[in-house]
């Protein structure tokens, strides 16, 4: 080995250990803080600018503003309790179809398992607001108190004046950011620019302030204080995604066929009977999850790829090729150490299948709604009593109907029965316009009427007929109908 | 089961010396955040005791420094709930049955609460759905001893039908049987008569028989062709519906000993709003005209 590369190593070198290596965390262990060093690279470029997307979604999209009209609220994305709607840009949903929300989340839990399974845990190294928050938190801890070295050093003082200001600050700042990310949350469920100015001159809502409080302390305690311990033992995906991954998912991955036997060569020994890895544990000390990416796939890496940034830093150095610790997959590891060429297998079984689902949910979601009905129709039929017999002899049912005007403009609906001949339609509502049964709705409203059908005895061949409830826009045209049945006494 | 605790060698700990078939428990610590839990929630029940109500004593508990009582809760939002419907409540009052029932939020607010009072009181004879039963009219059909009017129905239920107040509507169905003024072959023509008004009699001879005796002793009070008189609260004996019973067993039975059904004054026993409610709501059923 060369003088120069000698020094390379020594000033690479630093004798540390995982702190969160299995061997060195029994159970019951306080934990122990990480000072994770600053990586520099492509990876930590991306993580960087996934930060700046992410964060500004979520910082800036309540102030994104979309005309609906006259009476509605004109902000693009808004979850309106009061209102009970939710508005998503040209999207307007009512409380009774939420099912589109829950088909968005089958589709972020598929279009999740399908990136698990060809990239592993993409998710939890680059999007995941825990490990976006948590690096926004360190990055502060690292301008405020130095790199790991200093901050392990401040960490061990004794408290001085020095030591006190600058944890002060860090926290002060944390404890900002906690609250700038309460604050962006509570503008999703009202109109943002009049509650930003509310929160500041104290006029908002106490639930507000309770939620700002409230995420506040999650941010702060999550991604200030506890960190890495929420991904290994507070996070439910850590354990379930190794479900989705196969030998051919793409995974951080120390090559150990290249880089054992790690150490470097004394100037006696013959440097050729090591690998490529110098065991300058750079990868360990960049680690935010306080782990040795050298032992291989384990529970605790949430596969950010700052190590690989580390060590393709220190390999340019060495003058030896990068990626000796790069995105890889076990089965080419496997393939390596036998000889074979590698291969990288995007489609799979599992990768085909959870494209396919997405699709179908996907298209099946858009079908929905594409279809959507700006009208809706619920039918309950009168139990108590379950039919009233009057004094000619005919027989009476009554029926709740209920319409729901989606539009933004009140309607006029025609009622028809159809399945019988009825001697009288009569809408018993005290608004009811006219012997046409002809009901009004406001705009965006939901209007209840009560319905009364009567026929004679004799139209009833059995004693429950199938009959069909239709309303139709007077202007539009536009139908619904509803099933029930009119019933009359045993035959 | 109890032995000695000795150290475990596959995890180092210590054994508590409890022993089940062989199965042993070690002496782990408690997770410390469950102990931090556990130590805040004895400080706050002791703080929970000087503040709230808690400790029972023989006639009296310790009713805690905040003065809080459950009771008094339920009370106050019950009086605040009472207070809150003070307005609507005297709009009510001040408004006759029509303008409550035009009027959206009061026709609204009558008609939730008649609908509450109903099941309160009138379901126990009329029904949870007002549908009736022998003897109870069913409110949701066309057919009204008294009128079937906003003012008729709130009428009936203030004062009653042979009820103990003064004003209480009121008539009585003669007995023709027990007050010997037909003989029984008589009531027998006149109740296959009454049949024939809604066409079910079965023997037209015997309902001409009872023509006669229908006009000398019935039309006084349900008319010519049995048409009833809301006046007396005669029924209207031609249309399809039978408050008893439309066969003829029971309408000889009607004839024979006459018919007095008992409906009772709600005026002491129901506020004027609730009243108003209840004709609002039974009004609204189906039948009211």
């Amino acid at each position: 080995m060369s003088t120069k590369l000698e020094q390379i190593v020594k000033e690479a070198t630093v004798e540390v250990e995982a702190v969160n290596k299995k061997e060195n965390r029994p159970l019951y262990k306080k934990r122990e803080p990480i000072f994770p060093k600053r990586a520099v690279g492509q990876f930590r470029r991306l993580k960087w600018l996934i930060m700046i997307v992410t964060l500004s979604i979520y910082y800036l999209v309540p102030f994104i503003r979309w005309d609906r009209g006259p009476g509605a609220p004109d902000q693009a994305v808004l979850i309106d309790f009061p209102g009970n709607r939710f508005y998503f840009f040209f999207i307007e949903l009512w409380p009774q179809e939420v099912y589109y929300i829950t088909g968005i989340l089958i589709v972020a839990g598929l279009v999740l398992f399908f990136f698990t399974s060809l990239f592993g845990r993409v998710w939890c190294g680059y999007a995941c607001p825990q490990t976006v928050w948590t690096d926004l938190f360190i990055a502060v801890e690292r301008w405020i108190e130095g790199d790991r070295n200093a901050r392990i050093k401040l960490h061990r003082h004794k408290w001085d004046f020095e030591k006190i200001w600058k944890y002060t600050l860090k926290h002060t700042i944390w404890l900002i950011i906690g609250m700038a990310t309460g604050g962006a949350w509570v503008f999703y469920f009202a109109d943002a620019p009049t509650l930003l100015v509310d929160l500041f001159t104290l006029q908002a809502d106490i639930t507000a302030y309770s939620f700002v409080a409230l995420l506040t302390f999650t941010t702060y305690t999550l991604g200030g204080l506890s960190r890495e311990q929420v991904c290994i033992y507070m996070c439910p995906w850590p354990r379930i995604q190794a479900a989705m991954m196969d030998e051919d998912s793409l995974q951080v991955t120390y090559r150990k066929d290249r880089g054992e036997p790690r150490g470097r060569a004394k100037k006696s020994e013959d440097h050729k009977a090591f690998g490529d890895c110098i065991d300058c544990k750079q990868c360990v000390v960049v680690c935010p999850m306080g782990i040795d990416i050298r032992d291989g796939a384990q529970l605790e890496c949430i596969n950010c790829a700052l190590c690989i940034d580390a060590c393709d830093g220190i390999m340019d150095k060495m003058g030896t090729a990068r990626g000796l610790i790069g995105y890889d997959t076990d089965a080419n590891m496997a393939r390596r150490l036998k000889g074979i060429p590698q291969k990288f297998s995007l489609l799979r079984m599992r990768t085909i299948f959870y494209a396919v689902a997405i699709f179908a949910v996907c298209a099946f979601m858009v079908y929905l709604l594409a279809s959507r009905s700006p009208l809706d129709l619920n039918v309950l039929r009168d139990r108590n009593p379950i039919f009233v017999k009057l004094s000619d002899g005919s027989i009476r049912n009554g029926y709740t109907v209920k319409i729901l005007n989606k539009e933004r403009a009140p309607q006029q609906f025609l009622v028809t029965v159809t399945g019988l001949d009825f001697k009288e339609i009569k809408i018993n509502d005290i608004e009811n316009v006219g012997p046409a049964p002809i009901v009004d709705v406001k705009s965006d409203n939901l209007r209840s009427v009560h319905l009364f059908l009567s026929a004679n005895a004799q139209e009833l061949e059995t004693s429950s007929e199938p009959i069909t409830i239709t309303i139709t826009n007077k202007e539009t045209g536009y139908s619904v109908s509803n099933d029930t049945v009119f019933i009359g006494p045993n035959k | 089961m109890a032995g000695n605790p000795r150290k475990d060698e596959i995890s180092g700990v210590d054994t508590t010396g409890h022993e089940w078939d062989g199965i042993e428990e070690l002496n782990n610590p408690l997770p410390r955040w469950w102990l931090w839990v556990l130590y805040a929630s004895v400080i706050w029940s002791i703080g929970y005791w000087i503040a709230m109500p808690a400790w029972p004593g023989i006639s009296d508990y310790t009713r805690g420094m905040l003065g809080y009582s459950q009771r008094q809760t339920v009370m106050d939002e019950l009086a605040e709930v009472k207070a809150g419907r003070a307005d609507i409540e005297a709009k009510i009052v001040a408004s006759s049955l029509e303008d409550i029932a035009k009027n959206p939020n009061l026709n609204q607010y009558a008609l939730a609460a008649g609908q509450a009072a109903f099941g309160d009181n009138c379901a126990a004879c009329h029904g949870s759905g007002a549908q009736g039963a022998k003897g109870y009219p069913n409110l949701n059909d066309d057919h009204w001893l008294w009128g079937g009017s906003l003012e008729d129905i709130h009428y009936t239920i203030n004062y009653g039908i042979r009820s103990t107040h003064d004003e209480t509507r009121f008539n009585d169905m003669t007995a023709f049987l027990a007050d010997e003024i037909l003989e029984k072959q008589e009531i027998s023509d006149v109740a296959e008569y009454v049949l024939s008004l809604s066409g079910t009699s079965s023997d037209s001879e015997a309902a001409q028989r009872g023509l006669p005796l229908f006009e000398d002793n019935c039309v006084a009070c349900h008319e010519t062709g049995g048409v009833g008189n809301r006046e007396m609260g005669a029924p209207n004996l031609s249309d399809k519906l039978w408050l008893f019973g439309g066969d003829k067993k029971t309408v000889v039975q009607s004839i024979s000993y006459g018919r007095k059904g008992v409906m009772p004054t709600w005026e002491a026993r129901l506020d004027p709003v609730t009243i108003k409610a209840l004709s609002i709501y039974v009004h609204s059923l189906g039948g009211g005209e």
